[in-house]
């Protein structure tokens, strides 16, 4: 078993875990914080996107042990309170979404995104941040939108 | 993932000494914990490199960039030291992947693993660059030596790059659309050593083209590069494209590189 200490979502977690616990089971079995989704876990969906010390990560291509000492932000740590966060009242705003199961990812990613880049972000860079990123349904064209706008609410 | 114990060394010394016969060290991990994941390997401990700050991190001088072999490969494409000496490699760091991959995947661990359609091999091997090891230090064309093949010995540890600062270099390939691994690239690269030019992708581990060393040494112009055929034998070729598809990218990959810099 390996311990470790992860402070998720601006609070302190400890756990003695098996090393093989990837970050995303963390999450989801043992702190029960189920908005980080397991589409692929392949790598490839991007579901399971969140910020390790503020970078976008893959958490089913991380263990949680390598987490340790660091922090974790997911979909659940974005909104304060019962007010949303810019980017996810953005994509509330634009339909950018239909099942919804890879939203939380790309709302991870977005921010993240945003969070990364100076200047205004062009349609062009939003849609190559979106490379690790899956949707089914959508199209994307309501997510880029979404993230276009959200950027803009994010630096207001 | 088969049961494996964890070990996170605070540096070099202590890494290399949990080495054992079924050990196995964790950079980035964006290929080693799938392949953990799917059974296809299986270790007695993971010795994460993550925790180790002499293994990270970025330098310059007038004559070179030394990189980390912990460091990510979005710190590459950020930092203004490989822009300033070498925007060809801050450009091939800044296509690896995705963003999510470039945040975690490391140059030490894309070097050792030298997947065939790996991107860094080129820009390694077409800068000259030398990789240090915690014994000895290696030319990176004997450092590559074949399809997932180095000279790493067993518990060899990669812990620094050093890329001479070439007079000019640029990077151009050809992506699978879904994975974004190269299905052909190449690195160009006006060099001290002379003209060089390094492709992956499209052979079985990275390979330099004399012909266009030759011809580019003469005429650095894309024009020079069109009689110059790549012979398809011994190339990749799978669902994606065939030998003789890659070996056109090539040509028009290079000729691409070449462009940008004229």
């Amino acid at each position: 078993m390996t311990k470790v200490s992860i402070t998720v979502n601006g609070q302190a977690q400890t756990a003695d875990l098996d090393p093989r616990t990837l970050l995303v089971e963390f999450l989801r079995e043992h702190l029960r914080l189920t908005g980080t989704h397991v589409g692929c876990d392949t790598s490839q969906c991007g579901a399971c996107t969140v910020h390790l010390d503020g970078r976008a990560v893959k958490a089913c291509t991380l263990l949680a042990a390598q987490a340790d000492g660091k922090s974790v932000t997911t979909i659940e740590g974005l909104a304060r309170g019962d007010v949303l966060h810019p980017m996810q009242a953005a994509f509330r705003e634009h339909h950018g979404l239909q099942c919804g199961f890879c939203t939380p990812g790309m709302v991870m990613t977005a921010v993240a995104l945003v969070n990364g880049h100076e200047g205004p972000l062009s349609e062009h860079d939003i849609r190559e941040g979106l490379d690790g990123n899956l949707c089914r349904c959508t199209g994307y064209q309501n997510i880029v939108r979404a993230i276009a706008a959200g950027a803009v609410g994010m630096k207001a | 993932m088969y049961a494996f114990e964890y070990q996170r060394p605070a540096s070099v010394k202590d890494a290399v000494a949990l080495v054992g016969d079924e050990t196995v060290f964790l950079a980035g991990g964006q290929t080693l914990i799938p392949t953990l994941k799917q059974r296809l390997r299986q270790a007695s401990a993971v010795i994460d490199l993550g925790a180790i700050p002499e293994l990270r991190g970025i330098s310059a001088t007038a004559d070179a960039v030394t990189i980390g072999a912990m460091t990510r490969h979005a710190e590459v494409a950020a930092s203004p030291d490989v822009h300033a000496a070498i925007p060809g490699l801050a450009r091939l760091a800044g296509q690896i992947g995705d963003l999510q991959v470039r945040n975690s995947g490391t140059l030490g661990g894309s070097i050792a693993n030298n997947d065939p359609a790996a991107d860094y091999p080129a820009g390694l091997v077409a800068l000259n660059a030398v990789v240090h090891t915690n014994t000895r230090t290696l030319p990176s064309e004997e450092f590559f030596t074949g399809m997932f093949e180095t000279a790493l010995a067993p518990g060899e540890l990669v812990v620094k790059v050093v890329f001479p600062k070439p007079k000019r270099s640029a990077f151009a390939k050809f992506r699978n659309p879904a994975s974004r691994y190269a299905i052909a690239g190449v690195f160009i690269a006006d060099t001290a050593d002379g003209m060089r030019v390094a492709v992956i992708g499209a052979g079985p581990g990275v390979f330099r083209v004399p012909a266009m060393e030759a011809a580019l040494a003469k005429d650095f112009s894309a024009r020079v590069l069109a009689g110059i055929t790549i012979a398809a034998d011994g190339l990749n070729e799978d669902m994606h494209a065939t030998a003789a598809y890659r070996a056109h990218l090539v040509g028009v990959m290079a000729a691409k590189a070449v462009a940008s810099l004229t």
